[in-house]
């Protein structure tokens, strides 16, 4: 069956999911199974004191035993804050060390600090972490990425959240053709056909969290987006017919044809 | 009285309260959390080892929906 291989491990399913901008844990989880993903994206964030402690949280709804997590690091815009925080998670899950680093340069754009990306994955990699790292579609700085040590590059489509689909599919296939490690599209998708041009790149998998959890139907988007992921990993597959700019070429028998 | 600050608040509590006590005062008990003291992180083998003193600072995480 086709997988791919993230730190060792192998996953059959390319779609990856966040778990954020749902209407409650019920639609979270109904979405992820939809979806098919086997990784899914948290956030770790203080816990609101005061609150019923009886109350059902996100790690219930999605079982370790079904998912494998990927505690984030959204929100934060300097490497010692993203240590810190991923230090927490790996705490936090009992010493699970798969993680989603991403230090963001402005709030407004969300766009990656790929400098003090470079600096945080240096210390996360030494400190036995298994780095999936968010970057720009910039190819230099991918390399370095994976050069330190990240298991998984991670460039982005555009800009989180924008549902503006994939702006430089030129960058994102020099970064394909020169990795020696996944690379997995996130950030900036908007719907199905965005998905499948990531995957007929030749990327490994996609990540995705607001085009499916801001769709009118985010359990159907989620299947959408699975059968997407499908569709472009098998036309990548196939190996797709030549582009031929401006030559037709008819597919019919150009002989026989009545009246001639 | 303790004075220290959880979660950014300011708080007090009446005595050094290790790290389980201390959860279960927030109605935290059996909750998966991580605690991280004065910046570092407190393992969770050690929180009946480790008590509360006047000014720590502390921070009680959990994952939530993120993408």
């Amino acid at each position: 069956m086709d997988h791919f291989i993230i730190a060792g491990k192998p996953y059959s399913s390319r779609l990856l999911v966040g778990t954020g901008k749902y209407k409650d844990f019920d639609e979270t989880r109904r979405a992820v199974e939809a979806s098919g993903a086997q990784i899914v994206t948290v956030a770790i964030r203080r816990t609101n004191l005061g609150q019923d402690a009886s109350q059902p949280s996100l790690l219930d709804a999605l079982p370790s035993s079904q998912y494998t997590y990927l505690p984030n690091t959204a929100g934060c815009y300097s490497a010692d804050d993203a240590i810190r925080t991923l230090r927490l998670a790996r705490e936090l899950l009992d010493g699970h060390d798969l993680v989603k680093l991403e230090v963001l340069g402005d709030p407004k754009t969300l766009y990656p600090n790929v400098v003090e990306t470079l600096r945080a994955a240096e210390v996360l990699v030494k400190d036995g972490f298994k780095v999936m790292v968010y970057t720009s579609d910039d190819p230099i700085i991918a390399k370095q990425l994976e050069e330190i040590g990240c298991v998984a590059i991670m460039p982005l489509a555009s800009l989180i959240g924008s549902g503006m689909g994939i702006l430089n599919p030129w960058n994102l296939q020099i970064i394909i053709d020169n990795a020696k490690v996944p690379v997995v599209v996130d950030a900036g998708v908007g719907t199905a056909s965005d998905a499948a041009i990531a995957m007929e790149l030749g990327c490994d998998a996609v990540l995705m969290n607001t085009a499916i959890a801001q769709a009118r139907d985010p359990i159907l988007m989620a299947s959408a987006m699975k059968l997407a992921v499908e569709a472009g990993r098998a036309a990548y597959l196939a190996g797709r017919m030549p582009k031929k700019i401006y030559i037709a070429s008819p597919s019919s028998p150009t002989s026989g044809i009545i009246g001639t | 009285m303790i004075e220290l600050t959880i979660n950014g608040a300011a708080r007090q509590v009446s005595m050094p309260l290790n790290m389980i006590q201390l959860l279960e005062h927030m109605q935290l008990g059996g909750k998966r959390v991580a605690i991280e003291r004065n910046g570092e992180i407190v393992p969770r083998s050690q929180y009946a080892q480790i008590e509360l003193a006047q000014g720590d600072q502390i921070e009680i995480v959990v994952a939530v929906g993120g993408g």
